[in-house]
């Protein structure tokens, strides 16, 4: 093996700027995922059975097939219903669908977890269901489930790697790109590990910050 | 551009099917066996052996498994050899699964309470004992429905295999499309294919944790 690091400190800004995107991606989907999931965990326990029905499909369709064919039928399926989308919006489609489809799931177990006692306090206070759920529940639900919230957060930044095969040039482009030029296909893979890792933890860093920070008020009742 | 059937395209699936169901099996049992391994090192007394497996982990849950595919799939070339697309993704998400699976056992033992292991140590029996007549049992309980629930994940994670050339279930989807430009059709089928294989474990893991659930009341 010949292991030479060299070239690739060559190429720091174009991993830097696949890193970028790779974050920016992941941003944007976990927003996107995140108000999929409240819709779709408030869906699960609609009153309306149909409503209840076409959430759960959308659970298990989504938790039940690969990442990568849910992107390759957006991108080059979806034309055929007239639908074009660029590789960037595919990719952040595919990806918000597939974190609102696990979310859906850890919130709706969040919303389990809420005692009656806090639906009949909205309902008492004269608040329709939706605005308790919005305004009484959601938050202490979401809370209660944050941890397991963040670690489909930290797949969903990993998953991202499988939208280089569209070709988005994020982090994982970057590095078949660089090493289609360099042919140190290990070494540049070891570079992209690494900058990966190092993304999963500052992002769990920094989602137990915003966790801290979000939930502070339940700190302060303690 | 060629024509295709229905019929053909489904049965091509099929066949390539095969593939998906073969290395999913690879993964999954080589990938427990890793798993079993890395488990009593993380549990271990032994510092050294507890910090190697927590970082073992840490690493393989850390990085993107297609990259995990890469570097086993070029790490083996580096080696010399001419590798087969199926050794790699073989290698590839056996540790992948070891690492996910040595966790949910982890978990698992350690849900077991302290008492269990005071009260085997009070009768004398050795950590080895311990551990295989009274832990596992418990802790098999605990561990068995995230397990068979993991292994959604296992077969999912086989149609990455697509992207360093083996052909399973999504390579073989991709091929098609090519010859026929039909993407929606073909792409819906493919996934139709996948919820096949996963939604009964999926349906499975759910009974399972209901059972045990179920179980813990007495």
């Amino acid at each position: 093996m010949n292991l030479a690091l060299s070239d690739l400190t060559d190429n720091g800004g174009l991993f830097l700027r696949g890193a970028a995107l790779t974050i920016g991606l992941t941003m944007a989907a976990i927003v996107a995922g995140l108000v999929l999931g409240v819709l779709g965990a408030a869906g699960r326990r609609a009153q309306s059975r149909p409503v209840r029905w076409v959430a759960g499909a959308y659970v298990e369709l989504i938790r039940n097939t690969p990442f990568i064919i849910q992107l390759f039928f957006i991108f080059f399926g979806l034309p055929r219903l007239g639908l074009r989308l660029g590789s960037m919006e595919a990719a952040f489609i595919a990806m918000s669908i597939n974190l609102g489809g696990y979310a859906t799931e850890i919130i709706r177990a969040g919303l389990d977890s809420i005692g009656k006692g806090s639906w009949e306090a909205g309902f008492s206070l004269g608040l329709t269901r939706w605005q308790t759920f919005r305004l009484v529940v959601l938050v202490p639900a979401l809370q209660k489930v944050y941890p397991a919230l963040t670690s489909q957060f930290i797949i969903i930044l990993l998953g991202s790697s499988v939208v280089s095969q569209i070709a988005v040039e994020e982090l994982t482009y970057v590095g078949s790109y660089i090493q289609s030029r360099n042919f140190r296909a290990f070494e540049t893979t070891l570079v992209v590990a690494a900058l990966y890792l190092l993304l999963a933890v500052g992002f769990q860093q920094m989602f137990a910050a915003v966790g801290r920070r979000v939930f502070a008020y339940a700190e302060r009742q303690r | 551009m060629m024509e295709f059937t229905l019929w053909d395209i489904i049965r091509n699936l099929l066949l390539a099917g095969r593939w998906t169901v073969l290395l999913s099996l690879i993964a999954f049992v080589s990938g427990g066996l890793v798993a079993m391994v890395v488990t009593l090192a993380r549990i271990s007394h032994n510092r050294g052996a507890s910090t190697a497996a927590r970082a073992y982990i840490s690493i393989l849950q850390g990085t993107p498994l297609l990259v995990q595919l890469f570097l086993a799939f070029f790490g083996l070339a580096l080696l010399g050899f001419n590798v087969p697309p199926l050794a790699a993704a073989s290698l590839a998400l056996t540790l992948y699964t070891s690492a996910f699976l040595a966790e949910i056992w982890r978990g698992a033992i350690e849900a077991v309470p302290k008492g269990q292991w005071e009260g085997a140590q009070s009768l004398a029996l050795t950590r080895a004992q311990q551990m295989r007549f009274i832990i596992l049992p418990q802790a098999l309980r605990v561990g068995i429905a995230p397990t068979a629930g993991f292994s959604v994940q296992v077969v999912k994670g086989t149609a990455l295999a697509s992207i360093i050339g083996f052909v399973e279930l999504t390579k073989a989807g991709t091929v098609i499309v090519n010859a026929t430009f039909d993407a929606f059709r073909i792409y819906g089928l493919v996934a139709l294919f996948y919820f096949a294989l996963c939604y009964p474990l999926s349906l499975a893991a759910k009974a399972l944790e209901q059972k045990m659930a179920a179980g813990q009341g007495h």
